[in-house]
């Protein structure tokens, strides 16, 4: 089976300061891997890398998807090759509504996908469909994109975003940070409806709570820029008892 | 040369050889430049876009002079109903723009701080000024800066050095005896090194109603990391003009809170700039103008945010009776280099007569794209619901029309930290509202 | 339509009044301005005595008036001695012979707003016989429209045609004396539009420049005035989104509209001027005075506009708000990309009863461009119960553009509620990321954002001027981004 991601030797630099340094990665189809790391590590870098945030340069390295080279896409492209990103901090974008942007994003994808684009009442009912899984109500649809919403209402919209657009790769940026117990287990439920073996996600998280509900097949810890530990769901309970300190001192004496 | 010209031109000469600094030559020169920058037009008119809604037509016609310093220390009031019912603060009393310490016992101060009479600072130690005095205006700027540079004689001088803190406020009272047609000239320099913190607090009040000017500037410099509370109060009497300016320059990281309260004078003109010059600077400024008879209540306040993260808040509100005027115009200027700047920026006026005007020009100029700016301005009158909601609660309309009132300026009042600044000024707004039926009743059967 | 030629040589041949000879044929009379050019002028399009009475005194006026200056708009100083102010058919330009001559720039933008070609010739002058037959096509209209009442047709028409409408309204909004501008149109203008639509009649359809007779070149000055009568309504759209190139300089209008009682008149301009090159070189004064009086109680006038580009624009589409209960208001999306200074606004006056307004202005500026919105909501003292409400927006792309607002508001009514709101948003990275990382590209991403800023404005243009308004924000903000 080939692997759906592939990534070699991943350097990072944001303004010539170097950020990731020499990440090896390999995910496959239905697998969840969690990163997790103490702040500053890159974690954020990494996922917004993935995404095609160009202020990062990528100074060595190379990612597969599917085969294609990830790097050489713009990031619009990367989503509608399935790629999907749930932002850390959604950013607001007063004067267009949720369902708007939400409609022209899902018929992008299957016009992409030579599939016919849903009208105004077949989506719709998609979306109260989705809307009902993550408890949002029907009136923030119709706000501006995350306008005036509270840390958990962006961070289940980016969940129904998700939803909508059923994508083959999810990162999640730090999507548990700043929820309380009820919002976390929302956005857990959301993203396991959506497990089955042609997708991955990729879980970014400081706190290991997030990873009882959404339950991985690995966990990795970024620190110094560098995995420096992989292992099973296991992994993340240590890192809940230890911390991090054992392992970034061994970061720190890697060159 | 004009009439007015002329006489300001003559009163300068009498003068000049007695204002303070005299025998310094970066004085000299500083006086005569600006006595030539002022005589070119001396005062603006209603064509000058600042000007546009306060018509000073009534300078030409009406002139002042300084004024003398013949009044008997015997015969000022007691100054206990202006002292903050006794609150301790370290206070500075000027009698028409001039430090008498006779009145008010001055003690010296901790070690850090500097607090003085500017007069004596020119005469003893001029070089402590020489870079420091006129710093924050606009070079040669004609008008009532020049003759405030011109005719300036005292006014409070205030050092704080490095880390210092004043915990105890500053109050610097000046009193007007109200000579008829004199005017005075006070220039308030406050200088605040990296770290220090005070608050000051400048009343303005008079012993009568008589015509006389008041033209005073205050230079703030804040420092980075400084914080400074401002207040300034406006009770001078029914027919003062009153021409203030208060310009800041702040730095990184420090933080100004300015109260403008105008509730005295005849024509009150309040400049309030504010030079946003280092990263993470914040300001709020807030202003309150109670107006009545024929005041004219002109707040021209301008920010520019120069470096960016900074932070600016503007509050204010008016409350018009009778025929009164209020001109509320309010300047941000985000400059290119300004991003994340974050302004807003809030101006409500009620209106409580048919007579009252309410002029205002919220503007912004925006040179930045990262920003987030916002204004909101409204010009009205009582919310007819409320009324309503309290008379059903037994209030009969007049003490309704009281509390809501009152409500309105309250909202500018809650952000003063000095309780006894806070407390004398309800008391003086509730007197103020509540007596002579200031809230006639035919006004809006909506 | 017939060409603006062929209908000055049926002109020509008439006879002049007695005492006024001048050769026809030479080449236009010199530029500058003086008595002789505005009596020239006057005979050459026939009017009655009043109406050249109008012009002397006008321009007699005019000369006695500073010229204004305006301190965030900046240009170089006109010579009004240097404009030719009637320019005879033999003195213009020979234009363009096929469209392989014009500018393919323009040709460009033409195909992108699916003009077709028929028309493309006529917008770029080039001189052809009976393109189509327009001469029917517009007569035609007018006929259906006659059977209503309505009188549409050219400003000099009506002068001649319908003397006492014009002689009762002309000038009754804009007085000759107003400003500057208003006072050189008051004395040259060229031509215009005339609309009067009688008591109780809807106007069956929207009215448009491109139906005029003689839409094309009527140039600089042009004179509009638009009457509807008690209880009517009319829809006026002026512009066309195609590039307005000019050899002209400086414009100035006078558009001036009268509702009667329980009246409206819809006014919507959708505007793209030419913004010469990328250093604003070549660039269009426009100057337009643009007034309308609500007469009658709850009368009601709406101006709607859409600008893009061009150079500098200073025009304050105002509303008076005498009737009791009138209704104003104003709409506006102006965008600036480049080196384009845009310096637009409103006047709101109100001065009866319950009199309503509201301004609805958003301003986009992209690259260097720079937007002023100044705005005036004046409540005068009987103004018992006035309301306004106005809401000002920026849209920054790119962080080298302006956007200031410069509101003036001045009440003098205690019942009044004035109420004015601004703010500021961008198109950054962060957003354009965002919406890219959703699967839209970056154009569409732009697009879309620029189109829910405005949202509020398109929505009061009718809807094949709104189709064609987002298509003009579309391709003025090619390359604004990035």
């Amino acid at each position: 089976m080939n692997a759906m991601l592939t990534i070699e030797d991943l350097r990072v630099a944001v303004e010539d300061k170097p950020i990731l340094k020499g990440i090896d990665l390999t995910i496959n189809a239905g697998e969840v891997h969690a990163i997790m790391g103490p702040n500053g590590s890159g974690k954020s870098t990494f996922a917004q890398v993935l995404a095609g945030r160009d202020q990062y340069a990528v100074t060595h390295g190379r990612i597969d998807y599917d085969g294609q080279d990830l790097l050489a896409l713009p990031p619009e492209e990367r989503a509608r090759a399935g790629i999907f990103l749930a932002f850390q901090y959604p950013v607001e974008i007063p004067g267009v509504s949720n369902v708007y942007l939400l409609k022209t994003a899902v018929n992008a994808l299957r016009k992409h996908r030579g599939e016919p684009e849903l009208d105004a009442m077949d989506f719709l009912t998609l979306v109260q469909q989705r809307m009902a899984l993550v408890q949002i109500d029907e009136d923030l649809l119709y706000r501006s994109v995350n306008a005036g919403f509270s840390g958990g209402e962006k961070k289940r919209n980016e969940i129904l975003q998700m939803l909508m657009l059923e994508p083959r790769l999810a990162i999640l940026d730090e999507t548990d940070s700043g929820l309380d117990i009820d919002a976390l287990q929302i956005v857990a439920s959301g993203v396991n409806s959506l497990r089955n073996k042609d997708r991955a996600f990729l879980v970014v998280t400081h706190y290991q709570r997030l990873l009882n509900y959404i339950k991985p097949d690995y966990v990795h810890v970024l620190a110094g820029g560098r995995l420096v530990k992989s292992g099973g769901p296991e992994l993340a309970q240590e890192l809940e008892q230890r911390g991090y300190g054992w392992l970034q001192e061994q970061a720190g004496a890697a060159p | 040369m004009t009439i007015p010209q002329q006489h300001y031109r003559e009163a300068f000469e009498r003068q000049r050889d007695q204002l303070p600094g005299a025998g310094v030559p970066w004085i000299t020169r500083m006086r005569s430049r600006a006595m030539t920058a002022f005589q070119q037009k001396l005062f603006p008119d209603t064509r000058v876009e600042s000007w546009k809604y306060t018509d000073l037509r009534s300078l030409d016609r009406h002139v002042f002079a300084p004024a003398t310093a013949t009044v008997r220390l015997t015969d000022l009031p007691d100054l206990t109903p202006w002292l903050f019912d006794g609150a301790p603060m370290h206070r500075l009393v000027f009698v028409d723009g001039r430090f008498t310490p006779e009145l008010h016992p001055f003690q010296p101060l901790l070690t850090g701080v500097t607090l003085s009479s500017l007069a004596e600072i020119l005469n003893a130690h001029p070089e402590q000024l020489e870079h420091v005095l006129g710093e924050t205006l606009a070079p040669e700027r004609p008008g009532f800066d020049a003759m405030n540079t011109a005719f300036l004689e005292d006014g409070a001088f205030i050092r704080l050095e490095r880390d210092a803190v004043l915990e105890q406020p500053v109050h610097l009272l000046f009193i007007s005896t109200g000579q008829r047609d004199s005017m005075t000239t006070v220039r308030n320099v406050i200088q605040a090194a990296p770290g220090s913190a005070a608050t000051v607090i400048e009343s303005w009040v008079a012993l009568n109603d008589v015509a006389c000017m008041s033209n005073s500037i205050t230079e703030i410099r804040l420092d980075e990391g400084a914080a400074l509370e401002h207040y300034k109060l406006e009770l001078e009497g029914a027919a003062a003009t009153h021409i203030g300016g208060t310009y800041v320059r702040q730095y990184r990281d420090s933080r100004l809170v300015s109260h403008s309260i105008a509730l005295g004078g005849r024509l009150v003109r309040n400049e309030l700039q504010v030079d946003l010059d280092g990263a993470g600077a914040e300001c709020a400024l807030n202003g309150l103008t109670v107006t009545q008879g024929r005041q004219h209540v002109d707040n021209n306040t301008r920010i520019d945010h120069r470096q960016p993260h900074a932070t600016s808040n503007e509050w204010y509100r008016g409350i018009l009776a009778d025929r009164s005027r209020t001109v509320f115009s309010g300047r941000i200027v985000v400059h290119p280099d300004a991003q994340r700047t974050r302004a807003q920026q809030s101006n409500h006026s009620l209106l409580l007569s048919r007579d009252a005007e309410a002029d205002a020009r919220p503007q912004f100029e925006i040179h930045a794209d990262d920003v987030q700016c916002a204004h909101g301005c409204t010009v009205g009158e009582l919310d007819a619901d409320a009324l309503f909601y309290l008379r059903s609660r037994a209030l009969d309309e007049a003490a309704a029309r009281s509390l809501l009132v009152y409500a309105f300026a309250a909202d500018v009042l809650e952000r003063m930290r000095l309780e006894p600044v806070r407390h004398y000024l309800e008391r003086k707004l509730a007197g103020r509202l509540s007596g002579d039926n200031r809230l006639p009743r035919e006004v809006s059967p909506h | 339509m017939t060409s603006p030629n062929s209908q000055i040589d049926n002109l020509l041949n008439r006879e002049y009044p007695a005492g006024f000879v001048t050769d026809i044929d030479a080449d236009s009379v010199p530029p500058g301005l003086s008595e002789d050019v505005i009596r020239l002028i006057s005979a050459r399009k026939q009017e009655p005595q009043f109406m050249l009475d109008w012009r002397l005194s006008a321009y007699r006026h005019w000369q006695t008036m500073p010229v204004p200056q305006w301190s965030s708009v900046h240009y170089p100083p006109i010579d009004y001695d240097a404009i030719s102010y009637y320019s005879s058919p033999k003195s213009r330009k020979p234009g363009p012979s096929s469209l392989d001559e014009v500018d393919p720039k323009l040709l460009e933008t033409y195909a992108k707003l699916g003009i077709p070609l028929a028309e493309q010739e006529m917008l770029s002058g080039v001189a052809v016989d009976a393109v189509f037959d327009s001469v029917s096509v517009a007569t035609t209209f007018r006929d259906k429209l006659a059977e209503y009442g309505i009188i549409f047709c050219s400003f000099s028409e009506a002068v001649r045609d319908h003397p006492d409408l014009v002689r009762q309204y002309l000038g009754s909004v804009v007085p000759p004396g107003d400003n500057f501008y208003a006072s050189l149109n008051s004395a040259v203008f060229s031509d215009g539009s005339f609309v009067f639509v009688p008591k109780g009649v809807r106007c069956p359809m929207e009215l448009s420049t491109y139906f005029r007779i003689n839409a094309a070149n009527t140039g600089q000055f042009e004179r509009t005035l638009i009457i509807a009568d008690a209880g009517s309504y009319v829809s006026y759209l002026e512009g066309c989104t195609a590039p307005m190139r000019d050899e002209n300089q400086l414009h100035a209008a006078v558009v001036e509209l009268v509702a009667l009682e329980d009246a409206q008149i819809k006014y919507s301009t959708v505007q793209n001027w030419y913004p010469g090159d990328e250093e604003g070189r070549g660039g269009i004064y426009n100057f337009v005075t643009k007034r309308g009086a609500c007469r009658g109680v709850n009368a009601r006038i709406s101006w709607t506009q859409v600008e893009t580009g061009s150079a500098i624009t200073w025009k304050y589409p105002s509303v008076i708000l005498e009737g009791d209960g009138s209704v104003g208001e104003f709409y506006s999306v102006a965008l600036t990309n480049n080196l384009q200074q845009a310096d637009t606004g409103t006047k709101m006056i109100h001065i009866g009863k319950n009199t309503r307004s509201t301004i609805i202005s958003k301003g986009i500026s992209a690259r260097r461009g720079q937007n002023a919105y100044r705005g005036l909501v004046k409540v005068l003292k009987g103004a018992e119960g006035a309301r306004n409400y106005t809401q000002c927006d920026s849209l920054l792309i790119g962080d080298r553009c302006g956007a200031h607002t410069f509101p003036y508001i001045e009440v003098k009514n205690p019942t009044a509620r004035v109420e004015h709101e601004a703010s500021t948003s961008r198109i950054g990275e962060d957003q354009l990321f965002y919406c890219r990382s959703r699967g839209l590209s970056a154009e569409d991403a732009v697009t879309m954002i620029v189109n829910g800023f405005c949202k509020q404005v398109l929505n009061e243009l009718p809807m094949e001027f709104a189709v064609e308004a987002q298509k003009l924000l579309g391709i003025n903000l090619e390359g604004a981004v990035g």
